[in-house]
This record gives structure tokens, sequence and C-alpha cells, in this order.
């Protein structure tokens, strides 16, 4: 059996440090797995976040060897083990204890989406195609790791006026269900600010759901906040009309 | 009292647990006009709900139109081997269609049929494609649909923070203690009614598909409030949990592998369900599959790690991956193996119990005023074995009821109860000793000698010898669990929760044994070796676990007796009741 040196982040809100600990590694063994393996062992009280193991909850999220990533589905065998694994907390919220952060920001900016406003006297039937692309954006489990890489969330912190990748796929997921019939685009301009995304697809990149964020969610919400609020004709028809 | 020392809550109704079960009687209960209150372990919507896969059973008839209430109510009490509440199961049948397309009115996408409705599909023990769903994810689409229409229903949740001890005055649950994981600091809620919706106690064993919220708090805080518990020797374990790498033993795979057509097999090559439900196959109910995969194993016939081969890859890749994406990604990334070509290794993983508070069907009330429970907390709904899908429904039709039946008791009261100080007092010092012992065992070591013991003498086949021992053996771990020491500050302690998580453990555990010796026959979940026939005397009783001082006493009551209507369709064959 080999043994494998973790360097995990101890300390809170007032700072901390790589603290080092040796694991004896098993076949198939994640890295949550020597997280646990460290608990029972050297530290019970090293806090860390998880409920599932297997990827459905978005609860163990860390930053591994500097990657964002769900610490249930990274295997050890994909990484270098020749180097100590490096296990830090999401770096855009503020540490609470170890690995776990506070990310309650999330919670609140959730709160601001206003719900699913049924259509009235809906017919309650739809093609399977024509909520394939919902579904898409429900499979999101709340990680947080796309809010983790968002620059906008990285290099300014989390700030009322911007919501971050998950809430422009959760909104997507309202917009475009078959049946609804709000509208959110001011929301998604003002106070969401979907125009801060600079589309660097960092989100979709660490999706663990493999959700095509940029692609699916954002561009097309994007494109609806520019035909709503920019678009000249739209502008000029407003004002003579008085509509909205 | 020291306003310091903790902050305090009042609500009308204050519900434990924020899963399918606890969301839904939120729900109901602020839609009710009752100041509610959340408190949930984890962050909201991590519960374990967002775990289950196969989907929610509700007999809407969208597949087969000769399904109606009737049969799944007849499914639902063959399934449990009749020791289910009869007035649950028929509630939750006719119910249950309802609760399903209100989810849907708040916004859940379920999978459609060509036609455009809510797709169903096949689960063991119902016969009639049933259970409507999302691909294999329908726990997440289910919690997460609550969860954001609960947002706006103005309810208060305190998320990671954990009960430790229900506060009671006069007989009457009245509040809760209670501490925030982030920082130790505690909380005293008072309120006029408090419903308990806290899953279940797969966490007691080694191989569970639980998560470490699984402690059975609900359980244990009722029976030290001297509720009822009952039926708790009928703990159900799933046939198909993951059996390899080590790190994801007892990960649930979903039984919808096995409703799209999944094939079990042995090491040798044999379809086994031929020889133990050759009508019903691999559809059979999980407590018969679960045993046959573990007979298999036994006799020298496992794959492997030790367990079935399960295998879904004769159909097309494409649609396996559709169907079931979660397991084609969670075999993939975590055991290296494509579903789509080859078959998976499973074997039996402690899941559910049936068991639990003793409520009042319609409302959930249980034996103590003030007191209500709700989902896999609550006992009855499902007899000696649950079907799958029925949890996801159950917790939707008594989530609601509880709900409701708290928001109305608690209307009927005028004002806050006056707590005692005294109370406050003693569950603080229940919470600070761990750390002030110098010396004492880890909490992590008890709880590792308590899944194996639980795993080795209370599982899948249960004999009196054993049952003997984990008793002896779980009255041993709680004088250690009693000198139990902690480390470190208050701030985020795993090794502090899971010292005052283990009391609940102990209890559950205890309670599981003590009614497993007592049922001396096997049925449904509950396996003697040495009582392996069911007996109808054993039929016509449920077992009753309740604090009497400070011990337990196990006793037995009559199971309610089912109304003639509700007697003939159970009797019934099922073609007469399936037109």
């Amino acid at each position: 059996m080999t043994e494998a040196e973790f360097h995990v982040f101890r300390g809170d809100a007032k700072g901390g440090s790589l603290q080092p600990y040796k694991i004896q590694v098993e076949e198939g063994m994640v890295v949550l797995d020597a997280i646990h393996h460290i608990q029972a062992k050297d530290a019970p009280d090293l806090a860390v976040r998880w409920n599932c193991k297997a990827a459905k909850c978005g609860s163990c999220s860390a930053e591994v060897n500097g990657r964002p990533s769900l610490m249930c589905k990274t295997r050890l065998d994909a990484l270098p083990l020749d180097q100590p694994v490096v296990v830090r907390p999401l770096r855009s919220f503020p540490v609470i204890k170890d690995l776990v952060t506070d990310v309650s920001w999330n919670y609140e900016v959730n709160k601001k989406i206003p719900p699913f406003t049924p259509k009235k006297d809906a017919p309650w039937r739809w093609m399977q195609e024509d909520i394939d692309r919902v579904q898409e954006y429900r499979k999101c489990i709340e990680c947080f790791l796309c809010q983790n890489v968002c620059h906008v969330i990285r290099e300014h912190g989390v700030k009322a006026g911007f919501g971050g990748p998950r809430f422009f796929v959760r909104t997507a997921g309202l917009e475009m269900h078959p049946m609804d019939d709000a509208d959110r685009t001011a929301l998604l301009k003002d106070d969401l600010g979907i125009g801060y995304c600079n589309i660097t697809k960092c989100c979709t990149e660490v999706c663990p759901e493999d959700i095509h964020i940029t692609d699916n969610a954002i561009i097309p919400l994007k494109e609806r906040v520019v035909d709503e609020h920019y678009d000249p004709l739209r502008k000029v028809f407003k004002l003579l009309t008085g509509k909205k | 009292m020291n306003a310091a020392r903790f902050e305090t809550h009042d609500f009308d109704v204050l519900v434990i647990g924020a899963g399918g079960a606890g969301l839904r009687a939120a729900i109901e209960a602020s839609a009710a006009g009752a100041r509610t209150g959340v408190v949930c372990k984890s962050l909201l919507g991590k519960a374990h709900t967002v775990m289950a896969e196969g989907g929610v059973a509700a007999a809407l008839a969208h597949v087969d139109a000769k399904d109606s209430w009737k049969v799944h109510f007849r499914d639902t009490m063959l399934g449990g081997k009749q020791l289910n509440h009869w007035r649950m199961a028929q509630l939750h049948a006719q119910e249950a269609p309802d609760r399903v397309r209100e989810l849907e009115h708040w916004g859940a996408v379920f999978d459609r049929t060509q036609d455009g409705r809510i797709l169903q599909r096949n689960f063991g023990g119902h016969s009639a494609p049933r259970l409507a769903h999302v691909g294999d994810r329908t726990g997440l689409e289910m919690i997460r649909t609550l969860q954001d229409h609960g947002v706006h229903q103005g309810f208060e949740v305190f998320m990671e923070v954990t009960v430790s001890r229900l506060l009671v005055e006069g007989g009457r649950v009245v509040g809760a203690f209670a501490y925030r994981r982030e920082n130790g600091r505690f909380i005293v809620f008072r309120a006029k009614s408090v419903v308990l919706a806290c899953g279940g106690v797969g966490k007691s064993f080694k191989i569970t598909s639980n998560s470490w919220e699984y402690t059975g708090d609900g359980h244990a805080l009722a029976y030290e409030a001297g509720a009822e518990l009952i039926d708790m020797e009928f703990v159900q374990f799933h046939p198909t949990g993951m059996v390899w790498p080590p790190g994801v033993m007892g990960i649930l795979v979903t039984e919808a592998v096995r409703g799209e057509g999944g094939i079990l097999r042995n090491s040798k090559g044999e379809r086994f369900m031929e020889k133990y439900d050759p009508k019903r196959m691999e559809l059979s109910t999980r407590d018969m599959v679960a045993r046959a995969i573990y007979t298999e194993v036994k006799e020298g016939r496992g794959s492997p790690h030790g367990g079935a081969f399960l295998d879904i890859s004769h159909k097309p890749a494409e649609w396996v991956k559709k169907k079931l994406p979660s397991m084609y990604h969670q075999f993939m990334e975590l055991a290296d193996v494509d579903i789509t070509k080859g078959p998976m290794e499973v074997g039996p993983t402690t899941h559910y119990i049936m068991g639990g508070v003793r409520v009042e069907p319609d409302t959930g009330a249980s034996t103590v005023p003030g007191l209500f429970a709700a989902g896999e907390t609550s006992g009855g709904m499902h007899g000696a074995n649950r079907l799958g899908g029925n949890s996801l429904s159950d917790l939707l039709v008594f989530g609601r009821r509880a709900g409701l039946g708290a928001a109305e008791q608690a209307r009927s009261r005028s004002a806050q109860a006056t707590i005692d100080p005294g109370q406050i007092e003693s569950a603080e010092r229940a919470m600070l000793a761990p750390f002030e012992r110098t010396d004492g065992p880890s909490p992590y070591d008890i709880h590792h000698k308590l899944q194996e013991t639980m795993q080795s003498l209370v599982g899948i086949f249960r004999v009196e010898e054993d049952l003997a021992a984990a008793v002896r053996e779980i009255g041993r771990l709680k004088q250690e669990a009693a000198k139990v020491r902690v480390t470190g500050s208050r701030e985020f302690n795993p090794g502090w929760h899971l010292a005052i998580d283990l009391k609940a453990m102990l209890t559950c555990s205890e309670a599981i044994a003590r009614s497993a010796q007592l049922r001396k026959e096997s049925r449904g979940g509950h396996a003697r070796l040495d009582f392996p026939k069911t007996e109808p005397e054993f039929g016509t009783k449920n077992t009753v676990v309740k604090k009497d001082g400070e011990a337990m006493a196990v006793g037995q009551s009559p199971l309610p007796e089912m109304p003639a209507e509700l007697r003939a369709i159970v009797d019934a064959e099922l073609e007469a009741v399936k037109v």
C-alpha cells in the first residue's frame, strides 16, 4: 500500500496555513476519502462539508492542487502522488473554518429570482424536445464551483448587483420553461448584472454536471436582455405606443 | 435566562429537517398562516432527498390507463407484508397524484410521454409503470422545486443547525435546543408545535447509502420526549449498492436500472432471480432481491468484489446515457466501469428504515402533544418493506399533512410556553461535557465499532444469539459514549458533532436490535434464520418502543384493523382491481 502526503488548509477567518498529513492510499480512493481518514486518525476537528459521496449533492467543493473540484469525484490515481496533494477551501468565499466557506450569499441571491409563474390556463402538456434544454439547467447541484471561478466574483468579491453563473443557469431554467409567463430580463440586467460576464467560460470548464453554462444559459440570456432593453427599433416602438 | 448564552427564536411551527418531508411541511404550515421555522443540519438543498434517483410513485395512469389508487394501495400493502397502517397506505395512494401534479405546477420538469404528459417507469413491486421521474435524478428535481418554491413562502431557514434535544413542559413538546455547527453557539427555539422530518438511521451501519446526516435524530428526539416508535426492526437493505472501490461501498445504484430492463446474474452467468421470484424476477420487492444477492454471494457465486452483476449493456448506449445519466457517470468516474459496455457489480446496502414515530395518519401527530413526524422519521406507512418510489410520494403526502396538522394544533395555543431554565442548562451541560474531559474515547472509534456491530449482528439475516450480542455491545458502547472526549474548539468541529450524534445512533440501534429480538418471525425487511417463516400471529402486531424511566421498553400493540372495503381490495386478484 502506498502512502500519500496531503497538505490541507487549517484555519479560520483570521488566517491559517497548510498542515501536512500522511494517509495510506487504497484502490479507487478519492480526495474526500483521504480527508475522512485524516479526520478519523489525526484531526478530528478538521472541518469539511459533504453528504452524498457520489457527486449528487454538491457539498464537498474545494480546490485540489489549485483546481476547483468536488472532492468526492477527484480520484487519487489521477493526481501526481509523488508530491503533496494540496487541498484548500474555495477561494471566492470567506473561510469559516478549514475547508468550509461561507456560501450564504448564494442563498440570498436565489431569493431575488421571481419563482416559476405558470401561464393562465396552461395545458400542462409539452414534448420532451421542448424541455431537454430546461432539464440541462436543472441538473445543477449547487456546488458553487462556477461561482468560485467566475472572474467577476473572484476579483470583486460577492456583491449586490451580480448573480454569477449559478443564478444565470437557474434563471435560464425558468425563462425557457415552456409554461412560464414571467419576464426576468430586467432582473438579469440590473440585479444579476449579466452584462458583467465576459464569457471566458471558466464556469463551464469546472461544472461537474457538464452544463454548458456559457453557451446554453448565459449567451441566450444575454441575447434576451439585449433584445428587450437595447434594441433601438423596439425602443422607438415603445416610445410611440407607450407599450412595454 | 442569560441572553448571551444562546439566541432565542419563537415560531408557531418548528420543522426539524429540510428534505422533501420537512420542506413540504413548512410550505403547508406557512400557507396555513403559521409563523414557521425550518432547521437543517446541512445547507439547504443537500438533504437526503437530493440523492433519490428512480422516481416518485403516483397512480397518474399516464402509461397504463388501468392504474388507479386502488392498485397502488394494493401493491403497497402487499409489498409491506400487510403490516402497513391501512389508513396511511390509503391516503398515500389517493393523494400522491395530486402532490406530483402540484410539484409540476411549482416548476418541476418531469420526463414526458409521447403525448406530452408526465412519463412513468416500472419499479419493483408496482404492478403498473408508476414512477414519475427525471432520468435518474428525480430527488434533485424534487428538492430543488420545493426549495425554490419554499423560499418565497416566508418561512425562516436555519442552515447547518442541529437540534440536540426537544424541550418538554407538562408532557407537551414546546420547543427545541440546538447548536449552530458553524460556531457552536446555542439556540433555544420556542414553538407551539414541532414537526420531525429528520430522515433515517443508516449511519449506524457500515455499508450504507446514507450520508453523515442519517443518525436517527428524529427517532431519538421523539423517543427521549416520550413518543412511541413502531416497527423499528424493519430496516431496508437496498439490493443494489456499489461494492467497489472501497471508498464508495454502499453508494446507491438506482432500482431504475432494473426498472428499465437491467438483468442480475451471478458469477456462473445464471439469472438467479429465477430461483427466488420467477414471476417478477429483477422487479421483485427490495427485501427479496437483497436476500437473493446476499445468498448468491454467501454460497460462493458472487462477483470478484463480493456482489452480483447487474447488466444494462444490452440496451443501446445512447439510450442508457439518457435514461440513467448519473449511473453512467458514477460508474465511469468512481469505478472505471462503462455501464453501456459491461455489467456493474452490486450488493445490498442499508438504505431506509420503515419503522419510526407512531403517528396519526391524517395529521402526523405523534403520541406526545405538540409533536408531529413525517417521512422516514415516521412509521407505519410502509409496513415491513417499502416499495421503491413510495418514499418520495410519502414525503409529499405526509409532509403536507403534518405541516397542516402542526399549524392547526399551534393555532389552538395562544402563547408560547414558559421553559424551565433547568432544562436548558442541562441541555447545555450535555453539549459541553465532551470538551471538559481530559481523557476518553474518540467519537470516530465508537462510531466505527457501532457500525461493525450493526452490520455484522443486525444485518440482512438475523438470529437471536447475534441480536443479544448486539444489545450487549450497544450497552457497552453507550457507556463509552458517555465518556467521549472531544478536542479543538466549538467552531465547525465534526468530531464534536459526531460525539453528539452518537447518542441518537445508539438509541436507534438499540431500538432496532431489541425490536428484532421480539419479532420471532421473518417478514419483509426482517429475516430471522431461527424463525424463517412468516407467522400469522405476528401479522396483527406492531412492535412498540417507548422510553420507560431510563430503560427502553419494548412491547407489542394490535395492528389497526382495515375496513372491509379496503380488505377486499388487498385480498382480490390483481386483475379484479386493475380494470
